[in-house]
């Protein structure tokens, strides 16, 4: 086995056991914490796809995350009052069931992804970053003046979704249901990266001209990119917005663009399980040096600074070497 | 009609013009040579065949298509494959996954690629970043074939190679002339390698045609005053 290939098995199986050790302990809060390192991860494999794979350097992610949490919100929300969501043209009602509201969330992830990502791709370098960042803070903006949802404060959730033979309000089974969506999310985006979309998207990223020359079109590439990366994304704003059973605009600003980026880029980016690292570590400091200090986001900066000067794989780079190619 | 056309071709790079009325003619299965001293636009022929630089006037045709609206990946899938200068992989994929990236349906897939090169099966797992000069040159005549191309377009595909490796790759181009019979536009400057397997030649001096003729009404008193030092 390689080195890298076993890093990634240890980082895998480092959340469910986190998880069953915090079970065996009777520590549900533990457990919650690995849930939420696993739903961040979610995003974090998102943007990886955008950022490692495709080089797009996005500041406006936390707009999919958002959107997912407020699908979340928003369906939730209308079930528990009994109100439709619409009724002409056609009647829409509010649900609580996990599996519709995940659907929902990563096509209405994937569609502003496209809206977004069909302006800002014809720009690059700056341009990108500060459109996509543009993009990200109209849509906060609209939440926080949207009062119909809860406005500034936002919208709280009584009761968590429901999936199909689980109790999702016991946290081992919420965070089961989370890590096989991750499970299943970072297998998909490792078959992507092999497939020749990944590597045509690779190229893209080394040497765009050539890649016309060989037929392909960086720009469809990257959209597309764009694309599955925001519905991904989508679907951990969804998770997220359920494991706090409330969302708020905080979820849409660029603070939380810059935190998925933050251990995208700690774990390594471009690793497939880069963003799983990263956001286990995220997790951790903040759970260990947010107790002892309030300003424990110096030392995540340290941290970060040392990472980008000395360790350009991120933690996997580090551990593993650099037996990916495609860094 | 030939198969790839280009008549009064003019190019800019900015305000320099590069290329002053170029005429060039292909017909299917034929090799070509583009031929001339340094500077003197073949590389720039090149790249308005593949859209990659814009001409300001004259007509590009391929198969009876005007090229000349069509984005440099449109050319592509319009069945033209660039072997470009300075050979150009993608250093940070390897062998294999530079050969996939560039698939396109047909019969050259990584099998056939990797029978005419078979060095490059031995590397099938190597970044093309650590990849010698002579086999990233084959890598990248590979990547173009596996897009499968009507006509394949080599810019310098042998510069600065080692003469062994350099022998391997015209053997690759003579092969493909005789068992595919796939149309060669060649920029090279190996006279005595190019007269033994392009049909005829075009001379470019200073952006325009000077000399086009059958490769063997290419004499020696031409070769002299249009490609000597």
């Amino acid at each position: 086995m390689s080195r890298a290939r076993a890093v990634n098995l240890l980082l895998f199986a480092m959340l469910p056991v986190t998880a069953l050790v915090a079970l065996a302990l009777d520590e549900p809060f533990i457990i919650t914490l690995a849930t939420k390192a696993a739903i961040l991860a979610l995003a974090g494999v998102g943007l990886n796809i955008a950022l490692g794979l495709g080089g797009l350097v996005s500041l406006g992610h936390a707009a999919f995350f958002g959107l997912g949490g407020y699908a979340m919100g928003i369906l939730a929300h209308h079930a528990q009052t009994f109100t439709p969501l619409m009724e002409a043209p056609f009647l829409i009602e509010g649900t609580k069931s996990m599996p519709v509201i995940w659907l929902t969330a990563a096509i209405i992830g994937a569609i502003a992804a496209l809206l977004i990502g069909a302006l800002s791709l014809r720009t690059s370098g700056v341009y990108f970053i500060m459109i996509t960042l543009a993009f990200g803070q109209m849509l906060y903006y609209f939440a926080i003046s949207w009062p119909a949802y809860g406005g500034e404060d936002g919208l709280s959730i009584y009761v968590r979704n429901g999936f199909p033979g689980l109790n999702t309000l016991d946290p081992i089974q919420f965070f089961a249901i989370v890590f096989t969506l991750l499970a299943v999310v970072l297998f998909l985006a490792g078959r992507l990266a092999a497939a020749p979309f990944g590597l045509a998207l690779a190229a893209a990223r080394q040497n765009p001209e050539r890649v016309e020359t060989v037929g392909l079109s960086p720009y469809r590439l990257r959209l597309l990119a764009f694309v599955i990366s925001g519905a991904i994304t989508a679907l951990a704003g969804t998770l997220f917005a359920d494991l706090n059973r409330f969302v708020s605009p905080t979820m849409l600003s660029w603070h939380m663009s810059g935190e998925i980026m933050i251990f995208v880029i700690l774990g390594g980016v471009g690793r497939l399980y880069g963003p799983v690292a990263g956001a286990a570590l995220f997790i951790l400091l903040e759970h260990i040096l947010g107790g002892l200090s309030d300003f424990w986001h110096v030392y995540l900066g340290l941290l970060l600074l040392l990472v980008v000067l000395f360790a350009r794989g991120g933690m996997i780079g580090a551990l593993a070497g650099r037996e990916v190619a495609h860094d | 009609m030939s198969f790839l056309t280009l008549e009064g071709i003019e190019a800019f790079y900015g305000p320099s013009q590069a290329l002053f009325g170029v005429d060039l003619q292909l017909n299917e299965g034929e090799v070509c040579a583009l031929m001339g001293r340094n500077g003197m636009g073949k590389s720039s022929t090149i790249k308005v065949i593949c859209r990659l630089l814009r001409h300001s006037a004259g007509q590009v045709q391929f198969d009876g298509k005007d090229m000349a609206a069509l984005p440099p990946h449109k050319a592509a899938q319009a069945g033209l494959g660039l072997v470009p200068e300075g050979r150009r992989c993608f250093p940070n994929l390897t062998v294999q996954e530079n050969l996939i990236a560039a698939a396109r349906p047909g019969p050259w897939d990584v099998s056939a690629v990797t029978r005419l090169f078979p060095r490059l099966a031995e590397r099938r797992d190597q970044s093309a970043a650590s990849l010698s000069g002579g086999e990233q040159q084959m890598l990248s005549l590979g990547r173009a074939l596996m897009t499968n191309p009507r006509l394949l377009l080599l810019d310098e595909a042998t510069e600065g190679l080692a003469p062994v490796v350099r022998q391997e790759i015209w053997a690759a181009i003579r092969q493909l002339k005789a068992e595919t019979g796939m149309a060669i536009l060649l920029v090279d400057k190996s006279l005595a390698e190019l007269r033994q397997v392009a049909d005829h030649a075009v001379i470019l001096e200073r952006g325009s045609n000077v000399w086009s003729g059958a490769m063997t009404a290419l004499t020696a008193e031409v070769a002299d005053r249009y490609l000597g030092v």
